[in-house]
């Protein structure tokens, strides 16, 4: 039977790992190639590395630090940050990533996600989509890019819809409100996508505890379920340690 | 004496698979050269993207008449993983282009009607396998683990008996096919920790674990 994937999400800035509170205030926590011999020992079912400077800067992806952890993975990665074309996205397959995400290039460019379909197949092919909630209350979903910073007027189901119609292989959802808050995850905007399309989707955002991974995977298995806090910081003071577990 | 020969042809994963075999003290080679081939005991052929252009690659290279040499001539073992195990089929639903036939089938697109509920397309994640357990290319695996999948075409076999071990999704679907010396690994093995060095060892007949 497929199970559900318990996914650890670092976040690449220069050469080394941060971890963010709602997309802002990047703690160090670390060395990336450490990082992943110790999930390599941990059998981790899937990794995902976000370069959170590797758009805004304009710099692209740092090949080489890529190349470097792809060659020390003995688990499945996807890589984001900084992916504007098709042939980035190729390139970064050929070093050994089984997935490639785009988030703000895809929402300038939508066709972007078809023209990588077409170039590395569909399974290959990952929109992130940022998650914030808005208008009076937080009454409504509406998506951003460029770490939070830049508002799209465009609603998440809706565009989780599109790319998937365009040849995206997998959606992973991010909110921006439960980023690093360690409070859960946002349950209702999960089930809001999961029924509106039938590509696999990854959540993230909130994961504090194995129970929050369970709630999410009890629901909607087999579901990705992703954490960052979760798997590098222990205790209430935030020491970094790095850890997996699955429900 | 092992030599496993990992073909860099542009596509796949050749990295994990030389560190893995660093870490198994496995003797390999990783190249694209033609003329080494002749050292070589056992091949792997990784494979990403789609089928048409990875066949192209493979014949473009001079690769594939090296390999119906060493492999069909000689009879050395291969194993051809994800797209690599593709190209061992007649014929693919993905591409237009002739398979190598080496083990009779067809690649078809899986079928996502007979999956109840989300996701569909395409089949990500982690899935046990079934087989005998027996099978020296089994032994010692955790079947009920599996291995990490990425696809949605699969090798339809025409012969059962060509099939080792299948995975369910919408299906039995086979994940490891072999006739006499040659396999193919739906799978990515070399993303699959610890039950992917071991299938590699077993392929390669290195003992222990």
């Amino acid at each position: 039977m497929l199970r559900s994937r318990v996914v650890p999400f670092l976040l690449l800035r220069g050469n080394g790992l941060v971890k963010t509170k709602k997309f802002d205030d990047p703690k160090y926590v670390g060395d990336p190639i450490n990082a992943v011999k110790i999930f390599n020992e941990k059998e981790v079912d899937e990794l995902t590395l976000l370069d959170i400077e590797a758009t805004a800067s304009g710099q692209g992806p740092n090949f080489a630090l890529l190349r470097d952890i792809a060659a020390e993975s003995r688990m499945p990665l996807c890589y984001g940050g900084g992916v504007d074309n098709a042939e980035t996205a190729a390139r970064i397959i050929a070093l050994g990533y089984e997935k490639v995400s785009v988030s703000h290039a895809a929402l300038e460019r939508p066709e972007l996600v078809r023209e990588m379909a077409e170039r590395v197949g569909r399974q290959s092919v990952v929109v992130t989509i940022d998650v914030k909630k808005e208008g009076l209350f937080g009454s409504s979903y509406r998506v951003s890019s460029l770490n939070a910073k830049q508002k799209h007027k465009v609603d998440p189901v809706a565009f989780a819809i599109q790319c998937a119609e365009l040849g995206a292989g997998e959606i992973v959802l991010n909110s921006v409100d439960r980023d690093g808050m360690m409070q859960g995850y946002d349950l209702e905007l999960a089930r809001k996508v999961r029924t509106a399309i039938t590509i696999p989707m990854t959540v993230v955002g909130g994961a504090a505890s194995v129970d929050d991974l369970q709630a999410l995977t009890d629901e909607m298995a087999p579901i990705g379920a992703g954490a960052g806090s979760l798997f590098v910081f222990k205790g209430k003071y935030r020491a970094v340690l790095i850890s997996y577990m699955r429900p | 004496m092992v030599m496993l020969c990992v073909i860099d042809y542009g596509s796949g994963n050749v990295a994990a698979i030389a560190n893995i075999c660093n870490r198994e003290r496995i003797p390999y080679m990783i190249t694209e050269d033609l003329h080494r081939f002749e050292e070589a005991t056992h091949f792997l052929l990784p494979g990403v993207g789609a089928f048409d252009p990875t066949i192209t690659k493979l014949k473009e290279s001079g690769i594939l008449s090296a390999l119906e040499t060493e492999v069909l001539t000689k009879g050395k073992p291969i194993m051809g993983i994800c797209v690599g195990m593709h190209l061992l089929a007649n014929g693919s639903d993905e591409g237009l282009q002739a398979g190598l036939g080496w083990i009779p089938g067809h690649v078809r697109r899986i079928d996502a009607s007979k999956l109840t509920k989300p996701p569909h397309l395409p089949h990500m994640g982690w899935n046990s396998i079934t087989g005998n357990a027996q099978d020296p290319l089994l032994q010692g695996i955790d079947m009920n683990h599996g291995f990490y999948f990425l696809h949605s075409y699969y090798y339809d076999a025409s012969d059962p008996n060509d099939v080792v071990s299948t995975s369910s999704y919408g299906g039995d679907l086979p994940c490891i096919v072999r006739k006499g010396h040659i396999v193919g690994a739906q799978f990515h093995p070399e993303k699959s920790h610890s039950n992917g060095i071991r299938l590699i060892k077993n392929f390669v007949g290195v003992s222990g674990c």
